[in-house]
Formats: C-alpha cells, sequence, structure tokens
C-alpha cells in the first residue's frame, strides 16, 4: 500500500451530477476556478463543507464533491457558523448571490462578517434575480428595467463591499467571472485568510442581465475600468497604464502620469493597514466615475468567534476541570428523604 | 388536613399543624418579591415540605411604580404531603401596596390572613393604584385576618445603625416581610441568611441591613400583639433520595447536557434571547467546561439555522424559542425535518397570538408545533408536565431523535418553565446511555447513500471529516436512498409518505400511555403539559369522592401512543381541560373521530383545582 496521498486534481472534487445551470452562464467559470484552487492547495474532499442558500449560484454545492448542505434562503452564514462552532477543523465555504445575500439574508452575512467566523463567503454578483426569472435585486442600478421594475427600479443598490467594510470585515475582495487567473488567485487567497473573507465576483446572468458587467469585461474598455490591486504597489490603470489614481484631501481622483506627476504621487495599496477608511474609500470607487478596484482590498487578522468560543471552553476545563453531572447536580442547596 | 382557622377574634397564641400553606407575596415589581418567594420555597424544601411555585410577572422590566401593572406576585404552596400545585386559594397573603392588595385579594380564602404593608396606603399610594378609596376601610376585608405592619418604617428604624441611605434602607423591607412569614409557618432563618451572605458578600452594608430587617420581621411577629396562631407544616413523605429545587428551564438545561453526555456528544445551543425560554440559554452558557457551546443569534432563524449546522456536524444541537420565534423559525425546521438530522427544538409557550402575553403561560402553540410548516411535514412532539419533568423529556427527546434521525420538538410553557419543584437528583450511572455511531466509508469502495434507511426508516448520521462519505444535503426534493435532487412525481410522493412513516414508527418505540384510576369508566381526563398538576389532583379529589374517573396525562403528542385510542374508548365521556381553545381536542378528534368535552381558559394563568374539579363534578357528579 502506497503512503504517498493521492494527488487530487480538479475534477475529482466534481460530483457526479449534471450541471443545469444555463449555457453560458458566469457560475461554470466561478465553479472550474473553485475546483482547480482547491486542487492546487490539495484541501483534501472531506475537510470541505460548501453551503449555499437559495438561488441559480446556491446549486453550487451539488456540483462539488465535499461535504455540502443546500440550505434556505439566505441563511447560509447561520449554518456556517453553527458547524464552524462545532467543527473549526473543517474548511467552510459559503457560495451566496446578490439576492441571497444582500436582501433576504443581509442581517446572517452583516452578523457573520462582524463575528469574522473563519469562512469563506462567494458572493456571485449578476444584479438580477434569475431563479426566478428576471426581478431586479439589490445590486440592480437605479433606473433597471425588469419584469418587476417595468418604469425602472428606483432604490438605490447596495455595495457589497462598503457593507463589508462597514461590518469591519477583515478579508474583502472582487473578481471578475471571465477573468479566470484573477479569479483563482483570489480565491486562493480566501482560503488562507484566517477569519471570514468576502468575495465579490462579478458574474454575468447571459439570460437575464445579459452585459450587465461588460464595462468590466470587454477587452476594449476594461483595462479603463478596472484598476487591479496589489499590496505595497501604486494604483494604476489603463491600456498604456498611464493612469493612475492620487489621493486629494479625502476624494480619490483620477491623474495622468507624466507632466510631473509620478508614481510616488499615487494612492499606493496597503491591504494590511488596520485603518479601514482607505479600503473603504477604494469600495466607494465606481464605475463611470472612476475604475473598479479588483483584487484584495482588505487583508488583516482579528479574533475569530469559532476560535474564541472554543477557546473559551477549553480555558473553562482547565480552570475548573472537565464538567462532571454530579457536580451540576449537588451544587447549592440539596437535602435527603432517608 | 386543612388550615385550622378560629376565627378573627382568637388572641392565643399556639402553634397548629397544617398539611399544607399557600402564600403569595405581591408588591411592586421592583420590590423584590420573586426573591423572597424562592427564599420561602428554598427554605420549606430544605425543611422537607413537598413545594411548587407560580411566579407571576409583568412584561414590563418596571413598570411605573405603584401602579396594578406594576404589580410583581410569587406563590408558593408547601405541604407535609406530595402536592401537584402551587395552591389555588391563598391561606396567606403579603401585599406591600394597595396595588398589589387589590389585584390579588380575591385569591385570598374566607378567613385567611392578609400581611399589608400600612406605610404604603397614604394618598399617594391610593392615586397610583387607582383606588378611590383606602382599600383597608373597606368592609370586605373583615372576612380575613388583617395584620397591618408599618413595614417601611420599622424596616427603616431595624437598618438604623448602618447609616444607610433611605433608598437602600427601603429596599430592605421584602427582608422583612420574608421575616414575618418566617416567623407565621415557624421557618429557619438559616438557609436565607446563607443565601444573603452568597448573594451581598460583597456588599457588606447591604448584606447587614437585608439581615437585620429578615431578624426584625421576624422578631415583630414574636413580640407584638399579633393576635394570630403560629403554623407548622411538617415533613413530606417523599421517596427516599437526595434533593433539590428545581426549576423548569434549568431542567431542560441540564437534560440536555446529561443528553449529551449519555450519548458521547457535546451540546451546541444557538438561541436568540425571548420570554419565557432565555433562561435556558443563561443556564447553558455557565457550563463551558462540559463543553456546551451556546450561541446567541443574530436573530430566530439563524439560531435555527445555526443549530442545523451543528447537527450537521455532529453536535448534539438544540435551539430554544417560545411561539413567535418558532414562527420565525418555521422554514428551517422544515429544512431540518427534509434533511433528517438529529436536533432538539424547544418551544416555551406563552400567551399568544403575536406578541401575546410574554410571560403569561398559555398551551396555544400545540397546532403551531403539528401543522405550522409548509408542506406535508409532521414531526415528533414531546410535552413537558412539571419542572423536573422537563429533564427526562430533554433525555428522552435526544433519545428518540438520534435513533430516529429526526427532529424532536419539545414543548414547554411559562409555567413549567418558570415554577418550581423538589427534583429527586438521578444516580447518573443508572442512567441508560444513548447508543449514538457514524458511519466510516464503506471498506469495499462502495458507494456511500446517505438516504439508506434501516428498518426505522431511520439515515446514517454522516459527519463531514469523514473520508469516503462526501455527500450533499439540500432543502429541494431528494431521491430516496441516493438523497440526490429529484424531481421524480412517484418518488416526491413516496419519500412525503416515507418520512410521515419515520414518525409514526416512533409510537412502538414508546411506552404505552398509563392511565391513574379505574381502566374503565364514566369519565377520562385527557390532559398534557403544565396542566400535569391541577389535572392530577382535581381527578384524586373526585376519585376520593367516589366518582367514577380517571386521568391520563400525555407525553407524546406526536405520535400519540399507540394504545391511546383503544384508551379512548374505554370511558363513557372525556374530559380534555386545556389553556386555549381546544387545540388537543380539535386533534383526537380528526385523529380518532372521537368527541370530547372540553375545559378551555385562555387568560394567561393556570387552572385551579377547583375548576377542573367543578367540570368533572358537573359532568359526572
Amino acid at each position: 500500500m502506497s503512503t504517498e496521498l493521492p494527488v487530487l486534481k480538479p475534477a475529482d472534487y466534481g460530483s457526479d451530477q449534471d450541471v443545469r445551470w444555463c449555457p453560458g452562464c458566469g457560475d461554470y467559470s466561478v465553479l472550474a476556478q473553485m475546483k482547480k484552487a482547491l486542487a492546487q492547495m490539495a484541501v483534501p474532499l472531506e475537510k470541505l463543507v460548501f453551503i449555499s442558500g437559495i438561488g441559480c449560484s446556491s446549486r453550487f454545492p451539488y456540483y462539488m464533491n465535499t461535504y455540502g448542505i443546500h440550505s434556505i434562503h439566505g441563511r447560509a452564514p447561520a449554518f456556517a457558523t453553527g458547524l464552524k462552532s462545532v467543527r473549526p477543523d473543517l474548511d467552510v465555504w459559503v457560495i451566496t448571490g446578490d439576492g441571497d445575500s444582500l436582501s433576504i439574508g443581509g442581517n446572517h452575512l452583516i452578523h457573520c462578517i462582524r463575528r469574522n467566523v473563519d469562512i469563506n463567503i462567494i458572493l456571485f454578483n449578476n444584479r438580477i434575480y434569475g431563479l426566478t426569472k428576471g426581478q431586479y435585486s439589490p445590486t440592480s442600478p437605479i433606473g433597471k428595467v425588469t419584469k418587476s421594475t417595468p418604469r425602472g427600479a428606483v432604490d438605490n443598490p447596495i455595495n457589497p463591499l462598503s457593507l463589508a467594510m462597514g461590518c469591519e470585515a477583515t478579508f474583502v475582495a472582487r473578481s471578475i467571472d471571465v477573468n479566470i487567473k484573477h479569479l483563482g488567485e483570489t480565491l486562493c487567497r480566501a482560503a488562507e485568510h484566517r477569519g471570514t473573507s468576502f468575495v465579490e465576483v462579478y458574474q454575468n446572468c447571459n439570460v437575464f442581465n445579459d452585459k450587465a458587467w461588460e464595462y468590466a469585461t470587454e477587452r476594449s474598455v476594461k483595462s479603463d475600468n478596472l484598476v487591479e490591486l496589489e499590496h505595497g504597489k501604486p494604483l494604476i490603470f489603463g491600456k498604456d497604464r498611464d493612469k493612475g489614481i492620487r489621493l486629494n484631501g479625502l476624494e480619490p481622483e483620477i491623474v495622468d502620469l507624466g507632466n510631473g506627476i509620478t508614481e510616488d504621487d499615487l494612492l499606493f495599496h496597503n491591504e494590511k493597514a488596520p485603518e479601514p477608511s482607505l479600503a473603504y474609500l477604494l469600495t466607494r470607487m465606481q464605475y463611470p466615475e472612476f475604475p473598479e478596484p479588483i483584487g484584495v482590498f482588505r487583508n488583516v487578522e482579528r479574533p475569530r468567534y469559532d476560535a474564541e468560543l472554543n477557546s473559551q471552553i477549553e480555558s473553562a476545563k482547565e480552570e475548573l476541570g472537565t464538567g462532571d453531572l454530579d457536580t451540576m447536580f449537588h451544587a447549592g442547596e440539596t437535602w435527603s428523604v432517608s | 388536613m386543612s388550615a385550622t382557622i378560629d376565627g378573627p377574634d382568637q388572641t392565643s397564641r399556639k402553634v397548629d399543624e397544617l398539611a399544607r400553606a399557600t402564600v403569595r407575596f405581591a408588591g411592586d415589581s421592583g420590590d423584590g418579591m420573586q426573591l423572597v418567594g424562592n427564599q420561602l420555597t428554598n427554605t420549606s424544601a430544605l425543611a422537607g415540605n413537598d413545594v411548587a411555585t407560580f411566579p407571576d410577572f409583568p412584561a414590563e422590566i418596571r413598570a411605573p411604580r405603584g401602579t396594578r401593572a406594576g404589580v410583581s406576585g410569587f406563590q408558593v404552596q408547601f405541604a407535609a404531603e406530595q402536592i401537584f400545585t402551587p395552591g389555588d386559594d391563598l391561606d396567606a397573603l403579603v401585599a406591600m401596596n394597595p396595588a398589589a392588595l387589590v389585584t390579588n385579594i380575591g385569591d385570598l380564602r374566607d378567613g385567611g390572613i392578609l400581611i399589608v404593608n400600612s406605610d404604603s396606603f397614604e394618598a399617594k399610594d391610593l392615586k397610583l393604584a387607582n383606588c378611590d378609596e383606602n382599600p383597608l376601610d373597606s368592609s370586605d376585608l373583615e372576612k380575613y385576618r388583617s395584620i397591618l405592619v408599618p413595614m417601611t418604617s420599622l424596616t427603616r428604624k431595624s437598618v438604623e445603625e448602618l447609616g444607610l441611605s433611605t433608598k437602600i434602607a427601603d429596599r430592605c423591607k421584602n427582608f422583612f416581610a420574608m421575616g414575618f412569614v418566617y416567623w407565621l409557618y415557624g421557618r429557619e432563618l438559616d438557609p436565607t441568611l446563607r443565601f444573603i451572605d452568597a448573594k451581598f458578600g460583597t456588599m457588606p452594608d447591604v448584606a447587614a441591613a437585608n439581615i437585620k430587617a429578615l431578624k426584625a420581621g421576624w422578631a415583630y411577629g414574636e413580640t407584638t400583639e399579633a393576635s394570630i396562631s403560629t403554623y407548622r407544616v411538617d415533613r413530606a413523605q417523599l421517596p427516599a433520595g437526595t434533593y433539590r429545587n428545581i426549576m423548569g428551564n434549568q431542567a431542560l438545561a441540564w437534560g440536555l447536557v446529561t443528553a449529551a453526555h449519555l450519548s458521547g456528544k457535546e451540546v451546541f445551543f444557538g438561541s436568540y434571547p425571548i420570554t419565557p425560554a432565555s433562561d435556558i440559554l443563561h443556564e447553558l452558557s455557565k457550563f463551558k467546561n462540559y463543553g456546551v457551546r451556546t450561541f446567541q443569534a443574530e436573530d430566530e432563524i439563524a439560531a435555527a439555522c445555526s443549530t442545523i449546522g451543528a447537527a450537521f456536524g455532529g453536535a448534539l444541537a438544540a435551539t430554544s424559542s417560545s411561539g413567535p420565534g418558532l414562527a420565525l423559525k418555521g422554514e428551517a425546521i422544515g429544512l431540518a425535518l427534509i434533511l433528517e438530522l438529529p436536533m432538539l427544538i424547544i418551544n416555551v409557550q406563552r400567551g399568544g397570538p403575536s406578541t401575546g402575553l410574554p410571560t403569561k403561560t398559555e398551551q396555544s402553540d400545540l397546532l403551531q408545533m403539528m401543522y405550522g410548516r409548509n408542506g406535508e411535514s409532521p414531526l415528533p412532539i414531546l410535552a413537558t408536565r412539571s419542572p423536573s419533568d422537563c429533564f427526562d423529556v430533554a433525555i428522552e427527546a435526544w433519545r428518540l431523535s438520534t435513533r430516529f434521525m429526526i427532529p424532536v420538538l419539545i414543548l414547554s410553557d411559562g409555567y413549567v418553565a418558570n415554577g418550581a419543584e423538589p427534583w429527586m437528583i438521578p444516580n447518573i450511572s443508572e442512567l441508560p446511555q444513548i447508543e449514538v455511531t457514524h458511519p466510516v466509508a464503506p471498506e469495499n469502495g462502495e458507494e456511500f447513500h446517505p438516504y439508506q434507511r434501516d428498518e426505522r426508516l431511520s439515515r446514517p448520521w454522516a459527519l463531514p471529516g469523514t473520508p469516503g462519505l462526501m455527500h450533499r444535503v439540500g432543502g429541494l426534493e431528494k431521491d430516496d436512498i441516493t438523497g440526490n435532487v429529484s424531481y421524480d412525481p412517484d418518488n416526491h410522493e413516496h419519500m412525503v409518505k416515507l418520512r410521515a412513516q419515520k414518525v409514526a414508527n416512533i409510537a412502538a418505540d414508546v411506552p404505552l400511555q398509563d392511565v391513574s384510576g379505574p381502566e374503565s369508566g364514566d369519565l377520562l381526563v385527557l390532559s398534557w403539559g403544565g396542566t400535569y398538576g391541577a389535572c392530577t389532583t382535581a381527578v384524586q379529589r373526585c376519585q376520593s369522592a367516589g366518582l367514577s374517573v380517571a386521568h391520563a396525562h400525555l407525553r407524546y403528542m406526536s405520535p400519540f401512543p399507540r394504545n391511546l385510542e383503544q384508551l379512548l374508548g374505554q370511558y363513557e365521556q372525556i374530559l380534555i381541560p386545556e389553556l386555549n381553545s381546544g387545540q388537543l381536542r380539535t386533534v383526537i378528534r380528526s385523529q380518532f373521530l372521537r368527541d370530547s368535552e372540553g375545559l378551555n381558559k385562555i387568560k394567561g394563568r393556570p387552572f385551579a383545582v377547583t375548576e377542573i374539579e367543578n367540570k368533572i363534578s358537573e359532568m359526572i357528579g
């Protein structure tokens, strides 16, 4: 018998179930990159648990050859919190969408992030309700015409990353379904982080909201509309990498490099900054006023709920000894009847 | 034997033996009535009495001072014989202010002792209580033996030498009242002195003041012309063993920890604060060194969902709430049901609908628990009958939950949850183990089927982390055996029936329903939950009076014990007393086509024994 561990290939992470997303759906890409990333990190299949809510993306766990729960709408972070609390040894991933996590499940999302439970949340943002066939979502822009908003949506959309920053998330990142190399790397970074990793993925719904992210994916314009964040490096973007982001007081501004403006004048990205304001400012940069940042916005350490909970258990056992039922029952006043 | 009362003119000082006494303390919600009630309970239990309590308090933390809405009460019955209820009519009432007097006097029996803090009947107090006239001047009080004690001024005087502020001194008057009642019933001061030491040890002035007030209350009874007998309630003949007092929510919590111990598990408890269930969370959060993980969730839904997550991970997972919270948990419970994972879901019922009467008791969630989920979604339901019974029900529920791989609902209520009674401490080594197994990967490389079933229709509890058993569970209908998603029409019908059959199979695994009284006869009183004590006592009295009446009290509400239908057929008539409009009656009729009479009370208060007794007499007397 070989003592070597079998090498897992990306395909080993897939289940035998037929994938039933629409042809051309951006979800396929995330599934493929997830399998690749896990194989690259050589995570044992049995250590993985994928938990989802309801929606197109939430079918994800059925397609993974791991443990999984396809739960109820919006609640996946709560299931994950319970599981991780009793089983900190497991690698727990939450797969969710913009309707699932930001509308019906908003409450669980914010509390999971503030507790910094050591799980990874991947938000597939397609700015539409797909599974219910095309109503607007909390990330749909104002004016969006859908089945439920024939004269255009009137409510202001939520910015997922700003929300996460508001909950003092310790890991915040963004990637794009078709940017497969970047997506794979981002998933690996999320997996490595200890604490809640929150990743927004721009994902195209080619049936109900096609080209919602065209500005960020179309070859001819994406370089002007995206800025890739790299730790310790200045924010430079543009096809010819000739534009940058500079801070003007508390406001970011776009500047052209040259004419006396050098890289040193630009905003340098520090994902480890304890102070979250600059990372928050980056989440506020939105198309078309600004190029939208992708990559890791923030990556810091903070106590994790599951670890703290379990360390209280351990310290209580150390201080008081492992609990004994007789001690519990006889604490306080007792009397005997003979 | 009941209290010997020689009438208001009785002046000699003698000690009367009583079989039992019922005392209620009533005062402002800031007056510390719950504290003194608990002390009298513990002291009586330590003296060997059987005890039963009924705390009754407003939903507001501090309702406006002196008003009727702010009255908080604590009733205890202590007895030299076995008792099942906190008593109907009061033998003694302590009223700390006019509001407490007028809202409670109706429960004092004729000839009963009324102890009043006469200092709090000034014009302003009367106004706060909405009294046009001083109730102490009313001729209605003549039928009681009233003892007017200027408690506020006597308390101030008793602690004078400590130099405390008037405000702090006045807070001790509940201990003065307690001291007086202790004198009246010949209770030992020692247990309360120990309590004061433990509770106020870090505040020596307060401890000293409370002790002085307590002793002053006792001395007042002894030295003044209180003009009444004192009483003695002897030890009760309880089965031999070591006892302690236990409250319902506490017993549920201890039952969970014990069930975990018996099954080699650790407790995960996901809950959201709600009256009257929160004390389960408080109690469990103390037991970290027993491996108990408590999670105060962001809402009721997260509490239920985190519990399912922990169950998937292999813990003894439980959640608790009251009616409104259970409504929110409904969707998650449906998921737990279709996943077929073991977990316990506790409903400590209160008055409804909506926010209803948060601090008052009711039995109005039976139908919600039976039918309050989407789709066809039956689940086993167990009901607790008394504070100490909560311990046994928690263990039994976990046994069934793991044996059948199914969530089990536990129905308690505010009356059981907050009531206290003596509990014989079990010998842990004599409690039966709960066998729980988890599969490992088949050695022959065969595929693992998460919904493969045994003869009970139970499926394997495969834990994440186990190599070779990776599987997905979810809310979509699943193919039998494989658990894969299935939209097949025949499979769906099969699975709906199979899940119902699994619940039905539990009946073969639980005891037959027992009956107290004749095996057949004129009347069967069928009851469930917290009405146990009142029904038991009422039936016993009617049996003593020669009536042909029996009593069956249900623990298993779903499925019913397998002999229940046959048993119902043995009696001419059936009476179902419930603190609702007839929910069990509805279920009995729909399952067995058997009609019954209801005795229904929806006042947020438990049954008085006499209410049930009168109904029985009316039906067959």
